[in-house]
């Protein structure tokens, strides 16, 4: 990762470095010549403060591909060869039964699914045309870039909402500025308005909907490029569900996003492409209107429709 | 159900009545769990019964601050108090515990983080599992032949904390592993997809959560080891003075108890009861805290 993209590297390990404090002043000057218009709120701004604001954020979306990536659990292959491609910017909805490989499929994108013991990939996942799996890439800066949200929202116990968002910075060691980064990063979850004056409680006591947020700014608040969801909505209620998925198109702006779903409805709500998996082989990927509507395999029909799954 | 034919229903009560004979059993099975309860009652209640009257009647004002004197022989003479066992016992109890919890907790870490299922961390298991087998003897056995034997040296507090120490290493290992292992896994899999490294999830996330319940394990051992005596009998000894050197001989309450509890002479023997009170208190109030420690714990 380092020899291909140096500067990259360099505002990783050191965030007090000329280019991040280059790159910021921008964002700043967006701050205070519109206040609160951060494009947090993106429906109620105006639409060129909007612009700017995803037009200055502190790192770029990529895109991510795959190429023949394959997944296992020790000998059993989980996910069979997967080209596949989540353009930069866009919501990429993973779609398909129970079992079908989806989440295994994820877990490979930022090398989560080697952490379970016998598990390994093979194949490549391309970064911005850097291979996560090379020879240069560290596993630890390959998930500062694409950060995942899980199934479950599981703040930190020990730690107060602030500390949560915080610990993602603490944790990687950068620690420049984080009450400003712990803010943007609750403002960008659509949190702040509800935990600015009670950062300090606990975030285990928010309700599932505000952890699964704050899950959310915790991953934010260590700016990935890529961010991966792992059926988000899964443990939560419907107004809940309504305020992640309103999230998720505000998050586009910021980072790319694939999110796996067991729910079409919200696939064809907040996707702006839908994959669909079968058996750990894709099936079919394509604008998520079509994939919906007009099929060109009958497996996927009958997968939407209803007939099975 | 009453509405429709009464026959019916009677015959319906009639099936679902419980039968004399179960009735029978059941009786004899609840019968026989009560008395097996009461039975396990009567030497605890007699236990706290007899500590408390001869424990009580031995403690005096000086009990706690002088050291025993030795000097027995005359009805008259003064025989002293524990103080020196008393602190003995947490002299020793302390430095075993600086060496067998953080060793013990580390070991703890690398079986659950690290060594996880492979052959080696299978293997340590064992042993540790072995280890908690081992009778306190041994353990005071194997400092005596290693460390006096051994070096040709005498009796000093600190081999008798190494002894101590041994005893209280896998009791710490398995109550950290068994929390350890309660910590979610969503935890540790949501630190490392923000991008940290596998120790500071460990230091910052693992660790800090599974705290109240390790120190809950932790206490327990302590404990443990504070009552043992058959590891201090060859290792520290037994001397009356107070000392802070753990470099010499060492008083301690389980060795002083059964010193006393030799003796021909009875006040001698209540003395022996009093530290037996003590030593049993001191055990107390620190399961007490390890109570409330554990109550705070946010797992499980």
């Amino acid at each position: 990762m380092s020899s291909t993209r140096p500067d990259e590297h360099v505002t990783d390990m050191d965030p007090d470095s000329t280019p991040e404090t280059a790159r910021r002043q921008p964002e700043d000057a967006t701050a205070s010549g519109v206040p609160a218009a951060d494009g947090v709120r993106a429906p109620i701004v105006a639409p060129q403060a909007r612009e700017r604001a995803a037009t200055t954020p502190s790192k770029k979306a990529v895109a991510v591909k795959l190429d023949g990536l394959r997944a296992f659990y020790g000998d059993a292959e989980q996910v069979k060869g997967i080209d596949l491609q989540f353009n930069a910017n866009e919501v990429t909805a993973i779609i398909g039964p129970s079992g079908c490989g989806k989440s295994t499929m994820v877990r490979c994108i930022n090398r989560m699914h080697e952490e379970i013991p016998g598990a390994h990939a093979e194949g490549r996942v391309l970064l911005d045309d850097v291979d996560v799996y090379g020879a240069g890439a560290d596993v630890v800066a390959v998930r500062r870039a694409i950060g995942m949200v899980f199934q479950k929202p599981n703040p930190f116990p020990t730690m107060s909402i602030f500390d949560n968002v915080a610990a993602g910075l603490r944790l990687t060691a950068r620690r420049g500025e984080v009450p400003e980064k712990v803010e943007r990063a609750l403002r960008g979850a659509g949190l702040w308005e509800e935990v600015s004056d009670r950062l300090s409680e606990p975030g285990a006591g928010l309700s599932g909907g505000q952890q699964q947020r704050l899950c959310i700014a915790r991953s934010l608040a260590v700016e990935p490029e890529v961010l991966l969801m792992d059926e988000p909505c899964s443990a939560l209620d419907p107004i809940a569900t309504l305020k992640i998925e309103e999230l998720i198109d505000e998050l586009k702006q910021r980072v790319t996003i694939v999110i796996v779903t067991h729910n079409m409805q919200q696939a064809a709500r907040v996707a702006d492409r839908t994959a669909f998996m079968l058996a750990g082989e894709l099936v079919e990927v394509g604008a998520t209107q079509e994939i919906f509507t007009k099929p060109t395999d009958s497996r996927t029909e009958e997968y939407v429709t209803g007939k099975f799954g | 159900m009453s509405a429709p034919g009464g026959a019916a229903s009677l015959e319906t009560l009639g099936r679902l009545a419980v039968s004399p004979g179960r009735r029978r059993k059941d009786r004899l099975a609840r019968g026989a769990i009560l008395t097996a309860t009461l039975l396990a009652l009567v030497p605890l209640v007699l236990i706290v019964y007899y500590l408390l009257r001869k424990g009580l009647g031995a403690w005096s004002s000086d009990f706690f601050t002088t050291d025993p004197t030795g000097s027995t022989f005359f009805k008259n003479s003064n025989i002293g108090g524990i103080k020196s066992a008393i602190l003995g016992t947490i002299e020793m109890v302390a430095l075993a515990s600086a060496i067998a919890v953080p060793i013990g907790v580390a070991v703890a870490v690398w079986l659950v983080e690290y060594g996880r299922d492979s052959l080696f961390a299978n293997v340590v298991r064992f042993f540790v599992d072995v280890l908690t087998g081992v009778p306190s003897i041994v353990f005071g056995l194997f400092v005596y032949i290693v460390l006096i034997v051994g070096t040709g040296t005498s009796y000093a507090g600190w081999k008798g904390s190494i002894a101590l120490s041994l005893l209280m290493l896998p009791v710490v290992v398995r109550s950290a592993e068994v929390i350890l292992n309660l910590v979610p896994n969503g935890l540790r899999e949501s630190a490392l997809a923000l991008g940290a490294p596998r120790w500071r999830v460990v230091g910052r996330i693992v660790l800090p959560t599974a705290l109240p319940g390790m120190v809950t394990g932790v206490l327990l051992a302590v404990a443990r080891a504070a009552g043992e005596t058959a590891p201090l009998l060859f290792t520290a000894a037994y001397t009356h003075e107070t000392t802070t050197n753990l470099g010499s001989f060492m008083n301690s309450l389980p060795v002083q108890i059964y010193t006393d509890v030799t003796s021909p002479t009875p006040r001698v023997v209540e003395r022996a009861w009093g530290a037996a009170l003590t030593l049993v208190l001191l055990i107390l109030v620190l399961n007490m805290v390890a109570r409330l420690v554990s109550r705070r714990s946010r797992l499980a």
